[in-house]
């Protein structure tokens, strides 16, 4: 019943095109990878850096498994602070708890960057024994212990921006975190500005399944092996914008729009940064499918590590 | 475990200070500090725990790129900044737009109207009021959570249909954002929103399927969101009677209705004093005290706004700044629009108005200033407007013109100005553009957060909420339930 490798590279990339991804993920594959870290839904704490909360909102929308079934059978999601229950310190404290019993054995997502001037002032996350915890401080305490961490946005893989020209706060992403604090927790980036629902629970699916066939260290092993040289599960990331894109036949005719309600068109006179960018939206889309950015104006490459600053001027021509 | 850490040393005798950090179910960073005296709230600081300079960022960029780096302010309200930001760059760069486009840049922010207020309800708030199952996320909450059920052992049937709903509402939210994207290209974060217009123009198709999801959304509004907004505030009419705050309020207008922008569906307009004023952007004035910025930036207008951080800074306490309105803390949100325009109540609120409250309700205002500004009156209020939004969407959809043009062409002044004055669901939101050398020379943001989670002003006045805070009874220490229901039913 589970999904091998090899299924899930080829369901990513050829056969449901336009349908996303998420469409294989019945409730029958939620279920046989539920269990996959220790018996139970595996533990997830979720860390909101300097960001927007985007990541989470797109989450939200995710469709088929439902974000019902997401939360309440194939993760156990134990902290989060958008959509919690509890709150304040024993909120956190109850973190900290999990991160001890399941040391080792837990999903740490993070989402936004990691603000490290001020001595991580710019980002305060809450307070444990009556004292602020930042948000460099908790990184510190729960990365060396988690399993895995999922750096969920461009935000959290490589600054984003938040850790644009400009920036004062040293905003970095935890990839570059966790090389200074010298942290070798392993680290999947799942980038995009916010990222697609459909990448965030087909990574996260892939790295179950993966777990519960070959052990955490080898499953993770696998996960990494899928990886690009940024961070990025190829399935998802391994395939040009431009070149895939319905108006490449306008390209190569010379065919260029020039205003944002052109019908017909390449749009790189526009600004479009689809060549530099490397995404599937081109055929996963957007909101159940509904659009996506090309089709509505321009790419601005956001699941790129030198965004926003190396895609700027956005509505230039690169 | 109790449900709230209080400080030691000041919890003896009748005097106990607690915090709650962080407050969760919000969109950001957000502490609230609190003193209870004698069962009540007696003070109260918040404090906001994050910085990225936004303002710092945008300086130098082409202007054209403040619409894609502001919305990610904020991932629930994109669609409201870079309605700003456009606004603004309209008026910098003095292009006027097609009425088309004012058309569809409605039904796009329209759209993340409902998706906002859905969201807020049920996903944010609806647990202060409603038990979730015995599951993480639900689990753990407060031991004594003053919830339906404890209040009545009758009321386990209307849990377990507000239960339903929370995952109801997840669909009609994301339906929503189906309707954003239509003509917004996605969400979270837009492209369809620019200056000149938007990028795509609407056909007969796609309006088609707008419709179609807006009727899904609209059943939901009328036979579930409000009923239910009403049946659970019968069960605390105590909520209808704390939490008012200064009783004043401010409103920029929004979903302009013509293209001069003189008539809007929630009119401009100022309440404070018992009296209403006509609103004048120039008695904004931001104070920092308080706030972690540098003290000699402190009372400017926006248009003169700096923000540099000062995080080390003694005596402040927030990262977010202190707006007044010719001196007055103004809060803003669905309350301060329905109280400025007055629109008539929907038929639900009419009728369940007269049932469980024995009040005869036929306009906003007939709820009376007391249960109006309160905690619960911020909910009838966000749900009220859900439903008066519905026959103005609906209208739009009439109105739009397929296949006609939504995008007017433009150039870059040298140098220019301009002001873009919109409403965030969640509130009054203004966008500052300078434009020197055809690039941005100053940005400056006054969100709705800034508004309503602002600290003490230059005089020691508190912000909105803090002042809201006060009186919020707090019968237990250990499960001070109700500062964080009064915080989050600002929606911060």
């Amino acid at each position: 019943m589970s999904l091998n490798r090899r299924d899930f590279v080829k369901l990513c990339t050829g056969t449901v095109a336009g349908l996303g991804v998420s469409q294989m993920f019945n409730p029958a594959v939620c279920e046989a990878i539920s269990g996959s870290l220790n018996g139970e839904r595996p533990p997830v704490l979720w860390l909101q850096g300097a960001g927007c909360t985007g990541c989470s909102v797109s989450l939200l929308n995710s469709v088929n498994p439902h974000i019902k079934d997401v939360l309440l059978k194939v993760i156990s999601l134990e902290f989060h602070p958008t959509v919690m229950a509890w709150e304040g310190e024993p909120a956190m404290e109850h973190m900290f708890k999990i991160a001890d019993k399941y040391d080792g054995k837990f999903f740490l997502v993070v989402e936004g960057s990691i603000p490290t001037e001020a001595e991580g002032k710019y980002c305060v996350v809450g307070e444990a024994d009556h004292q602020e915890i930042t948000m460099v401080e908790a990184m510190k305490e729960l990365g060396p212990k988690a399993a895995a961490v999922l750096a969920i946005g461009t935000c959290s893989a490589y600054g984003g921006i938040p850790a644009a020209a400009g920036s004062q706060t040293g905003a970095k992403g935890v990839r570059d975190f966790f090389e200074s604090e010298e942290i070798a927790t392993p680290v999947v980036n799942i980038p995009g500005c916010p990222p697609h629902p459909d990448w965030i629970v087909g990574t996260v699916t892939v790295a179950l399944d993966a777990i519960k066939k070959h052990g955490l260290a080898d499953g993770l092993g696998e996960v990494v092996e899928i990886l690009d040289d940024d961070g990025r599960p190829t399935p998802f990331y391994g395939e040009n914008i431009h070149d895939n894109c319905p108006y490449l036949e306008d390209f190569d005719n010379d065919l260029l729009a020039t205003k944002f309600t052109d019908v017909r068109g390449c749009r790189m006179e526009l600004g479009c940064k689809g060549p530099d960018t490397m995404s599937d939206c081109y055929k996963r889309k957007w909101n159940n499918g509904m659009n996506w950015c090309v089709q509505n104006a321009v790419c601005i490459g956001c699941v790129e590590p030198d965004f926003p600053d190396g895609k700027s001027p956005f509505y230039e021509p690169a | 475990m109790s449900g709230c850490k209080r400080n030691g040393a000041a919890a003896s005798g009748k005097t106990a200070h607690i915090a709650i950090d962080p407050v969760t179910r919000i969109e950001g960073h957000l502490k609230a500090d609190v003193t209870v005296e004698n069962g009540k709230v007696v003070d109260a600081k918040l404090s906001g725990g994050m910085y990225r300079g936004f303002e710092q960022i945008l300086r130098g960029r082409d202007p054209r790129d403040s619409s894609q780096i502001v919305q990610r302010i904020c991932g629930v309200c994109p669609t409201a900044h870079a309605t700003a930001s456009i606004m603004a760059q309209d008026a910098a760069f003095g292009v006027k737009v097609t009425n088309n486009a004012r058309i569809t840049r409605n039904l796009i922010l329209g759209a993340n109207y409902l998706q906002s207020h859905l969201l807020h309800f049920y996903h944010l708030a609806a647990q202060d009021f409603v038990q979730g199952p015995d599951s993480a996320p639900f689990v753990p909450r407060y031991q004594k959570s003053d919830l339906l059920e404890d209040r009545s052992k009758d009321l386990k049937a209307v849990n377990a249909a507000a239960v339903d709903q929370y995952i109801e509402a997840l669909d009609v939210r994301a339906v929503c954002h189906e309707m954003v994207a239509i003509w917004g290209g996605k969400m979270p974060h837009v492209q369809g929103l620019v200056a000149g217009g938007t990028t795509e123009m609407p056909t007969k198709d796609r309006i088609l399927e707008y419709a179609v999801r807006f009727k899904k959304v609209r059943d939901f509004v009328n036979n579930k969101y409000l009923p239910t907004v009403y049946t659970v505030g019968s069960v605390y009419p105590d909520m209808f009677k704390v939490g008012q705050g200064h009783k004043a309020c401010i409103a920029y207008g929004v979903f302009p209705l013509d293209n001069a922008y003189s008539k809007f569906m929630m009119k401009s307009g100022v309440y404070f004093d018992g009296k209403d004023h006509k609103f004048d952007p120039s008695k904004i004035h931001e104070d920092v005290k308080y706030s972690w910025f540098e003290d000699s930036t402190t009372g400017l207008h926006y248009s003169e706004g700096k923000t540099i951080p000062a995080p080390e800074k003694e005596g402040a306490y927030s990262f977010v700044k202190a707006p007044r309105y010719n001196g007055v803390a103004c809060e803003v949100g669905p309350l301060a629009r329905m109280w400025v325009e007055n629109p008539p109540l929907s038929p639900v609120g009419q009728k369940m108005l007269k049932e469980k409250f024995g009040m005869d309700a036929k306009r906003f205002r007939d709820l009376g200033e007391d249960a109006a500004f309160s905690l619960m009156g911020r909910h009838v209020a966000r749900a009220e407007e859900s439903w008066y939004i519905l026959d103005f969407i609906d209208a739009w959809l009439k109105e739009v013109k397929p296949d006609e043009e939504t995008f007017t062409a433009y150039e870059i002044p040298e140098s220019a100005e301009g002001t873009g004055f919109t409403e965030a669901p969640r509130g009054a939101l203004l966008h500052y553009l300078d434009v020197k050398d055809s690039k941005i020379n100053n940005y400056q943001i006054v969100s709705a957060t800034l508004w309503n989670c602002n600290p003490r002003d230059d005089k020691g006045v508190r912000g909105p909420v803090e002042e809201a805070l006060i009186g919020i009874p707090v019968p237990d220490i250990d499960n001070p339930v109700n500062v964080a229901r009064l915080i989050r039913a600002f929606d911060p």
